[in-house]
């Protein structure tokens, strides 16, 4: 048997020396092949008596399994070194920019005006929009702003003629919205609202968002608790929020809503002039004339309304400095919200 | 309104430092918009005066002065161009210490000095630093000055909304801050001045209720040439009115501190009687500014036999105004109503103090003390004897005293707070309101009358808002609405303006906010068919008409970032556009269209730069595809369609018309050629604009089940004309009605080689399935040849080999 022996060895050598899979297969085929060595000693073991082929046949399945293991993982080998190589010729560079990967971006007061439509949705109140270009009797009105009222002169306004006006505020889209429903409910209402003014803290066109609530119920400390959870949503910040008397014509009592500064929280800064607070909004219990105008009973009905300015809320949210900036629309401002 | 904190002080003084007191009054609705000291912190400056001068021996401008501290005599060099014997000045002296620097002994050219005199600018008084500040005569000389001048003071700038006249007065904002610490108010002592002669000026009243009361009086023999003493002057001064005369100044000292405002005529001017009148037409007067007014209707007047001499409660006239000659004057104390003044001086371009204060409301009682008072000062002043005072009154045009009932319940209610009816009772009378209780309990009901002074009290909602005042807003209960909560409808049909915007944030578009305001060349240029709203006050001609597209805006920003080195832009803005009916006479809400649009520009590369790609500019498939993927967002593309359109801002070879169910809803296109020129465009730029009412239905989606049968594609290409159209192509193979054609795929376009110069080649893809079983080869080839047919007979289509 010392020939299985040679023959193990030397296929084994051909095993190590096969340059590639194909030289291999060459190998398998001259020892395990139908016509290999190995299987030609197989077929000899009928030359051998019968009790010796047993013990031959084992020794040479032995060698044969010796053989293939070797080749196996020679093989293994091979594919590994095959699939190294495809691997190493495929590295690109990850750290290369994507391909179309630029996105756009909202503006930010949009993102703001988001922000508020989504606090407000979620607590049942409604979106609704009216005109930009209105008429006297709805701009003031019916918001007990007569003619020659002084608060008149708060409101510098944008004339087309002496009764079409561009709204002031948007508190017209809650007259209309008087005007064609019947309570309960709840708004808000967003929009462009336009003031003869243009200097560093104001611009000509800026926004609003008012909000009325009208139902048999509400009071005062609903307007409070609406407001502070409001702010502390939208800045996410428990922050404080205090009142003060002031005055609109369309709301009494009407009330000033300071928040707690953002940025110094209440310690004082620049951003709030080193007051610790900011002035966010004006609020109030719908005056009762207003409701009578808009043909709702102002003995079984109450409201409150509040608006804000989501530009300064901008400003706030996003340390914008200038007002200016949001309508002048250059894109490395605007992509600095993306 | 800009007060003296101190005087202030004279009527209700708190224990709370200036911060406090102005966050108080700040938190109680008397909005303060800031203070300031009255002067800078300094030591050591005294009264003084200077005893003589010498020239510098050795400096023109320096002047060596002799200069009094009280106890002592001193030398100082000086270079104020007014240093000169006789006056008294601030004198800080040696070891003083100024806001900056210390004074010290110094030499000046050679000459010693000891002390320095001060500027008003150096005591912080003021910016003037033209001379010394000179101090009355009869200053005591040694006092010190922060004493003599009250200068640990604030002036306080109150910002009073217009509800709160009543606080336009020293004695109101008192009686305010008295209210608020719980503290009782100094009443102010208005002595009656008796008559020392006869004389009257006869007055009539013909404006019915716009000038219920007029108080007047003469006075004879007042020396105008006398001097308004200091303490008055410095009151004045720090609400920031300048000294003029004694008459003057006592009016407008009488202004500040009753809050009434007043008028002198000069007596010996006067003609007849005065006459308070509504204007007749094309009626004028000079005022006191010396303008020379044209009157509008209906504004009210003081006028005498000469005619108009002053417009009531706004400004007095020239003609009969008191001049440096005045001996005798007429004294003028009248209520005019708010609706006769309010917005007459802003029709007049005017804001007066006196104008301000009655167009927001004076008490309609108080002309009577008012006069009293002023009398008082003035003959302190400026001595003179006074006539007897008269009063017009007209007493069944004065203002009612409402009675205004007020129910706890309704309190409670509005509120939200838990009262009792003892805690009202107690506001209402530290309110100063009179009032009769009624009822128990939840029922209990107060008949309230306001003192004159707040005739802004006429409702119920005017008392709960001064409960809630006193109650304190802060201290009011905070509750969440509990009410019933609808459920708002949310339409799945409905496409939203964020789920647009969403869209093309994702396709590279930034938004965009511009104004509805623009200038109207870009509007003519880009719509010259429209005739766009003009504003009447403009803020500039270049904000002078609303938009009748958002183009203008848009191409406005793109020309400001292409201006400021930005290469590739695309942006796009929703909002509204104004459309005025065409021939519209009389502009009203009725014949305005305020239409919600969907509006995008994009300029430069198809993508950013970058390492993989060249660089490509942009095509209108390019934003069309943009476009198109905001209709997907329909799920109704199919009744979407793009024709061949015009548009006077674009290419006439590429504009499209947009339609939704054969009707227009939009534009997309490259801009024209010429109008991008005259913008200063170097590279192409394309538009589209969208009703947003076209995109915002939205096609609620129905599922059909999906065929079990394999499908079969068959490519062909035909060559048509040049001018047939993808869409007609497209039309022409869905007229043949085949229902198993599931697709229909227009993948290639070629014109060139091969082809005839006038024709073009077009690929189509045909997908084929039955829903119901295995088409056969010939069914396939059958549809291929109607469509070829179809294709062949209408659009003269050969089949490409």
């Amino acid at each position: 048997m010392s020939d299985l022996k040679e023959i193990t060895k030397k296929a084994q050598q051909a095993i190590e020396d096969a340059a590639d899979s194909a030289g291999l297969d060459l190998v398998r085929v001259s020892y395990l092949g139908k016509k290999g060595e190995l299987t030609g000693l197989l077929k000899g073991l009928g030359k051998l008596p019968a009790e010796e082929r047993p013990a031959a046949g084992a020794e040479i399945n032995v060698a044969k399994a010796v053989v293939q293991d070797a080749i196996n993982l020679k093989k293994a080998l091979f594919e590994q070194e095959a699939i190294d190589e495809q691997l190493s010729a495929e590295i690109i560079d990850v750290t290369l920019p994507g391909r179309d990967a630029d996105s756009g971006g909202l503006h930010p007061v949009t993102m703001v005006l988001q922000r508020i439509e989504n606090f407000f949705r979620s607590v049942g109140y409604e979106v609704v929009e009216g005109p930009e270009i209105e008429d006297d009797y709805h701009n003031f009105e019916a918001l007990n702003i007569p003619q020659h009222h002084p608060a008149r002169a708060m409101h510098d306004t944008f004339y087309f003629n002496p009764n079409i006006l561009l709204r002031t505020h948007t508190s017209p889209v809650q007259v209309r919205t008087m005007e064609s429903r019947q309570p309960p409910f709840r708004i808000i209402c967003p929009g462009r609202v336009y003031r003869v003014d243009s200097d560093l803290t104001h611009t000509p066109m800026f926004h609003q968002v008012e909000g009325l609530l009208i139902d048999k119920t509400s009071s005062f400390a609903d307007l409070k608790g609406t407001i502070v959870e409001f702010l502390q949503v939208f800045f996410e910040k428990d922050l404080e929020v205090r009142f003060r008397p002031s005055y609109f014509p369309f709301t009494e009592p009407s009330a000033e809503v300071d928040v707690q500064c953002v940025h110094c929280v209440g310690k004082g800064c620049r951003v709030c002039s080193h007051t610790g607070w900011l002035e966010v909004m004006g609020a109030g219990m719908v005056h009762p004339r207003v409701l009578e105008y808009s043909g709702i009973d102002p003995e079984e009905y109450s409201g409150f309304a509040f608006g804000m300015g989501p530009d300064r809320l901008a400003m706030l949210r996003y340390g914008v400095d200038d007002l200016r900036l949001f309508f002048e629309n250059d894109q490395r401002f605007l992509r600095q919200f993306n | 309104m800009k007060f003296s904190e101190s005087w202030l002080r004279e009527f209700v003084n708190p224990e709370l430092s200036t911060q406090d007191l102005v966050d108080q009054l700040t938190m109680a609705g008397l909005e303060v918009d800031g203070f300031e000291p009255v002067a800078a912190s300094f030591s050591k400056v005294v009264v003084g005066e200077i005893l003589s001068t010498e020239s510098h021996p050795d400096a023109d401008k320096l002047v060596v002065c002799n200069v009094s501290s009280g106890a002592e005599e001193h030398q100082v060099v000086c270079g104020a161009p007014n240093a000169r014997k006789g006056i008294k000045i601030p004198f800080a002296l040696v070891g003083a210490k100024l806001e900056d620097f210390k004074i010290k002994k110094a030499k000046l050219r050679g000459v010693e000095s000891f002390g320095m005199l001060c500027s008003e600018k150096e005591l912080g008084i003021s910016d003037n630093h033209e001379g010394l500040m000179e101090l009355p005569l009869d200053a005591p000389v040694g006092d010190d000055i922060r004493d003599y001048l009250s200068l640990d003071d604030a002036i306080i700038d109150l910002d009073l909304t217009p509800n709160r006249s009543d606080c336009l007065g020293m004695v109101g904002l008192g009686r305010e801050t008295g209210l608020v610490n719980g503290l009782d108010v100094k009443k102010l002592e208005i002595k009656t001045v008796a008559a020392t002669i006869e004389d009257t000026f006869a007055v009539s009243l013909q404006a019915g209720e716009s000038c219920p009361r007029f108080v007047g009086r003469v006075i004879k023999g007042i020396r105008l040439d006398a001097q308004t003493p200091l303490w008055m002057k410095e009151k004045l001064r720090r609400s920031e009115i300048r000294s003029i005369d004694p008459v003057v100044d006592v009016t407008n000292y009488i202004m500040l501190e009753l809050g009434q405002p007043m008028h002198a005529y000069d007596l010996s001017k006067l003609q007849g009687e005065i006459v308070v009148r509504k204007s007749e037409a094309s009626e004028k007067v000079v005022l006191l500014d010396s303008s020379d007014v044209e009157l509008l209707d209906d504004t009210l007047l003081i006028t005498d036999q000469s005619g108009a001499i002053g417009i009531a409660g706004i400004m007095g006239g020239l003609t009969t105004s008191v001049t440096d000659e005045t001996v005798d004057i007429f004294l003028e104390s009248a209520f005019f109503s708010p609706m006769a003044i309010a917005g007459r001086a802003r029709s007049y371009g005017m804001n007066t103090d006196a104008s301000h204060r009655f167009e927001r409301g004076v008490d309609w009682q108080g002309q009577a003390q008012a006069i009293e008072r002023a009398t008082e000062l003035l003959l302190s002043i400026a001595g003179g004897n006074a006539g007897p005072t008269t009063e017009t009154v007209l007493a069944d045009q004065l203002p009612e005293v409402p009675s205004v009932s007020l129910r706890l319940s309704r309190v409670k209610r509005l509120l939200g707070v838990d009262i009792g009816a003892e805690q009202v009772s107690d506001m209402l009378a530290r309110l100063g309101f009179d009032s009769k209780r009624d009822g128990e309990a939840d029922a209990t009901v107060w008949q309230v009358t306001a003192p004159s002074h707040r005739f802004d009290i006429s409702i119920e909602a005017d008392l709960i808002e001064e409960i809630s005042r006193v109650y304190g807003y802060n201290n009011l209960p905070v509750r969440t609405p509990v009410s019933q909560l609808h459920m708002a409808p949310v339409s799945e049909a409905q496409l939203t303006v964020n789920r647009i915007k969403d869209q093309l944030v994702a396709r590279g578009y930034q938004e965009a906010i511009t104004y509805s305001f623009v200038d109207p060349a870009m509007q003519l240029l880009l719509d010259p068919e429209s005739d766009p709203i003009g504003l009447a006050n403009p803020i500039s001609s270049e904000m002078g008409v609303m938009r009748t597209t958002l183009w203008s805006g848009l191409l406005k920003s793109l020309i400001y970032n292409v201006n400021r080195q930005q290469t590739r832009v695309r942006l796009f803005e929703t909002g509204l556009r104004f459309l005025q009916t065409p021939n519209t006479v009389e502009l009203e809400i009725s014949n305005i269209q305020q239409e919600p649009m969907l509006a995008g520009v994009v300029y430069g590369d198809r993508q950013t730069e970058n390492w993989s790609e060249g660089s490509q500019a942009i095509d209108f498939y390019d934003v069309k595809g943009d476009v198109e993927s905001v209709i997907a967002l329909s799920g109704d593309q199919a009744h979407f369609q793009f024709e061949k359109g015009v548009h006077p801002a674009l290419h006439p070879g590429q504009t499209a018309v947009i339609t939704r169910n054969a009707e227009p809803v939009g534009y997309l296109g490259l801009i024209d050629p010429r109008v991008a020129k005259s913008l200063g465009l170097e590279q192409n730029a394309y538009l589209f604009e969208v009703k947003l009412s076209g995109l915002a239905s939205r096609r609620v989606p129905q599922a059909t089940n999906l065929s079990k049968f394999p499908e079969v594609r068959r490519d062909i290409a035909v060559i048509v004309d040049k001018n047939v159209s993808a869409a007609e192509i497209d039309g022409c193979v869905k007229s043949v009605e085949i229902n198993a054609l599931q697709n229909l795929k227009l993948f290639d376009v070629y014109q060139g080689e091969g082809i005839d110069l006038n024709r073009k080649s077009i690929a189509l893809g045909l997908t084929f399935q039955d829903a119901s079983r295995t088409l056969t080869d010939d069914e396939i080839n059958d549809f291929v040849a109607k469509i070829i047919e179809a294709l062949s007979t209408q659009l003269g289509a050969s089949l490409r080999n």
